[in-house]
């Protein structure tokens, strides 16, 4: 255990009758980049919060580097918060914003001079130090508020959606920038997002939660490929979730009893199902083929309501017996795009199909 | 002016009279101050005179009151702003349903009618006295504590609306922020909070002081037998009033004027250097121009200019107008008087009436009803006729007893 770790001892935050986080359980290592993943309202910026000292838990305990944080302020954790709107101080050159943290502690002006000046060169924005913070562009002020929270060197860095104001090509900038300059300090940084893109890009492990729950806790592979609840397999990433009952199961692969007929796919984490249990089979856009017969089995008739066109592809939008399905097509041309109302067979291999117990989805 | 939004000769009329209606009393007040009538009038002008701002400053009760003002607008103020400061901040912190009543408790000074707060002073403050025994020379019955105790429950308020305002304009993760990156809760409020609030602070304490300074109908009762600038001033408008008032809102036009102007010179130098066009602007990127265009140095010109006036203006003597204009008054009287005995006189040739002569001359109001002559016997209903056409009375002498003589 170093100083860097985190452990979550069944944290649970709770506001008069409502739970905001519910019984969360785990240890963030040293070092590594932790993002917690979930809907707005999901209770990870609530779970950042009492991590960086704003509020307490009401059951379960905090540990930072192995020492108890409870009746720990925020100004005396080793922790250092970057804030949603980055909370840059208005009044302040860029400098001054970025050697407040040495200010409170009395170090000589000199000196703080001497570090906002390093912190300015490691961001890459040397001689910006004299300019008012409105004066930077977005992704200057986002590189500001990294080096203030890194002026007296912290042991954890916590992100809450600190890209989420940005546009569209400096997020993704943002996203590879953030990274390096993890690895290259070495902390442990917890970063909060409801974007899957950021979570899965950056982090080594992911947390995705839902009402206060961690549902999953894994590296962005597992997550991704690999989701144990319906939850998880339907917010992270796009994919066609098809509702139906367990006919079958032999070994891994498990038959479902669907309105599109009867479709086969994997049991996650080698789960055992009896007959007639109510099951979702998920499937990825991109894993689902355009066929040109009835090839059984795993095989879906369906009509084309309309196709986007994305660039690098094609997302077709298909309805099977009421069902509401997508596909995506890598684009090689015009020449295979496809009439509306067009028939169509789609096809899957069932180890690339996920079957999971029914319960809640995204955005449901 | 545009002609397509409805601008024209009409907008332009409208305006003019808005700001006739606006600065015209000012205007006035401003010329009867140098007018040496006795009273503050334009028409018929005398003479140019600074006398009345002698006057002023000559009288003693006035400037007595000038520094009880100043002592409780100081007092008040130094008070007024951290109350205020304390009560939005607690407004700001607490949750909303506490927020409402208690902003209703803190709001409510404001409107209980200023007559109500000044007579609850001092019979709080009396009572609390008396139960303490303490005596009438104690600081329970001293005017001077009571209207700065009493201007302070309200006054208080206004500084909390200023602070309340901005305050809403407040983002609370940059106390968050400070408080995340090692700053004592001491720390984040002094480096973060108040710096920000340093203009309200800076219109709350201009406001109080004016707020106070102005009051009457608290502290005109608090203030028991002393008094404020503003409590002498109300009592000598109501004994008649002179023009070394004008001579007074001369002074505090100038002095508002001059902080008008200083402070925007002081806006525009801000805004050209925050947007960093110093070097690109025609004032501010002359050497020469731009320490001319500096708020201190605005200041110091306007008042040597001020300074220059007053003591050029001093040095005025109006005497020598002024005993042309008594000698010019002296004159007329002499003739009128003169045109009257002319009448007198062919009056009595036509009409050989044992009037009293004596009684024609006399410059009364009451026609010479007052006369010790017309009770004497023989003297007729009438006996002053002849003299009402040239009476000095106010009613063109429609009272004088001679008007209803069948003639």
């Amino acid at each position: 255990m170093t100083t860097k770790d985190i452990v979550l001892d069944h944290v649970s935050i709770r506001f008069g009758s409502y739970t905001a986080v519910d019984n969360a359980h785990l240890t963030i290592r040293g070092g590594e980049f932790f993002s917690f993943l979930g809907p707005s309202g999901c209770g990870k910026t609530t779970l950042l919060r009492c991590v960086s000292g704003f509020s307490e838990p009401t059951e379960g305990r905090v540990l930072i580097g192995g020492s108890d944080m409870k009746g720990v302020g925020p100004n005396k954790r080793p922790t250092a918060l970057i804030f949603q709107n980055l909370a840059l101080f208005p009044l302040m050159s860029v400098a001054d914003n970025i050697a407040f943290p040495l200010e409170v502690r009395g170090i000589s002006k000199k000196q703080r001079r001497k570090r906002a000046d390093e912190l300015l060169d490691m961001i890459a924005l040397p001689g910006v130090g004299d300019k008012k913070v409105h004066e930077l562009s977005g992704g200057q002020r986002q590189r500001v508020a990294i080096a203030r929270a890194l002026a007296v060197e912290p042991d954890i860095l916590l992100l809450d959606e600190p890209l989420s104001a940005l546009d569209l090509k400096l997020r993704h900038h943002m996203r590879t920038e953030l990274r390096a300059i993890q690895q290259r300090v070495g902390l442990t940084f917890i970063y909060i997002t409801h974007d899957q893109g950021e979570a899965l890009t950056m982090s080594d492990r992911v947390a995705v939660m839902n009402s206060g729950v961690i549902e999953q806790i894994g590296d962005p592979e597992s997550i991704y490929n690999r989701p144990k609840t319906s939850f998880v397999a339907s917010f992270v990433g796009e994919t066609n979730a098809i509702e139906g009952k367990v006919v079958l199961q032999a070994g891994e692969i498990v038959t479902l009893e669907t309105p599109v007929g009867h479709l086969q796919g994997k049991a996650a984490g080698g789960r055992r199902y009896k007959n007639g249990d109510p099951c979702y089979l998920f499937i990825r856009p991109e894993q689902l083929e355009v066929k040109s017969g009835l090839e059984a089995p795993n095989t879906i008739a369906a009509s084309v309501v309309k196709e986007e066109f994305e660039g690098s592809a094609r997302i077709l939008f298909l309805k099977a017996n009421g069902i509401d399905m997508r596909i995506t097509r890598v684009n090689r041309g015009a020449s295979d795009a496809l009439a509306n109302g067009q028939a169509l067979v789609c096809a899957f291999d069932p180890d690339h199909a996920t079957v999971l117990p029914h319960g809640p989805l995204a955005g449901a | 002016m545009n002609k397509g939004t409805g601008g024209g000769a009409i907008a332009a009329g409208y305006s003019l009279l808005f700001f006739a209606f606006l600065f015209g009393p000012l205007i006035i007040m401003v010329i009867t101050a140098f007018n040496s009538s006795s009273f503050p009038r334009i028409t018929p002008w005398e003479c140019f005179t600074t006398e009345w701002f002698d006057e002023l400053f000559g009288n003693e009760r006035l400037m007595a009151g000038l520094v009880n003002s100043v002592i409780i607008g100081v007092g008040v103020v130094a008070i007024s702003v951290p109350v205020g400061l304390a009560g939005a901040l607690a407004l700001s912190e607490v949750g909303p349903k506490v927020r409402a009543a208690l902003y209703t408790v803190l709001i409510t000074p404001i409107l209980i009618p200023g007559v109500v707060l000044g007579i609850s002073t001092i019979v709080f403050w009396g009572g609390l006295g008396r139960s303490v025994g303490a005596d009438y020379g104690s600081i329970f019955f001293d005017g001077m504590f009571l209207t700065l105790a009493g201007q302070v429950t309200f006054i208080a308020a206004y500084a909390m609306l200023v602070f309340l305002a901005r305050l809403q304009r407040f983002d609370p993760t940059l106390t968050e922020a400070a408080l995340d990156l090692g700053a004592t809760p001491g720390q984040a409020f002094r480096k973060i909070l108040l710096p920000f609030l340093s203009p309200a602070i800076g219109s709350a304490a201009f406001l109080t002081l004016l707020a106070s300074f102005e009051n009457y109908n608290t502290t005109v009762f608090t203030i028991l037998s002393g008094n404020t600038f503003t409590t002498t001033l109300a009592s000598k408008v109501r004994h008649g009033t002179d023009p070394s008032l004008s001579a007074l809102a001369v002074i505090i036009i100038a002095v508002t004027l001059i902080g008008a102007m200083v402070h925007e010179a002081h806006t525009r130098r801000a805004e050209v250097m925050r947007t960093g066009q110093a070097a690109r602007s025609k004032v501010y990127g002359n050497p020469v121009l731009s320490v001319l265009a500096h708020p201190v140095m605005v200041l110091v010109l306007l008042v040597a200019m001020g300074g220059g006036l007053a003591y050029k203006a001093s040095q005025h003597d109006a005497r020598a107008c002024k005993q042309q204009i008594l000698d010019d008054k002296r004159a007329l009287q002499e003739k009128l008087l003169e045109e009257q005995r002319e009448r007198i006189r062919a009056q009595k040739a036509a009409t050989p009436a044992p009037a009293a002569p004596s009684s024609g001359p006399a410059p009364s109001s009451f026609g010479g009803a007052f006369n010790p002559g017309s009770l004497a016997p023989g003297s007729a209903p009438a006996p002053a006729a002849p003299a009402t056409p040239k009476t000095p009375s106010g009613f063109g002498g429609a009272f004088a007893p001679g008007s209803l003589k069948p003639n």
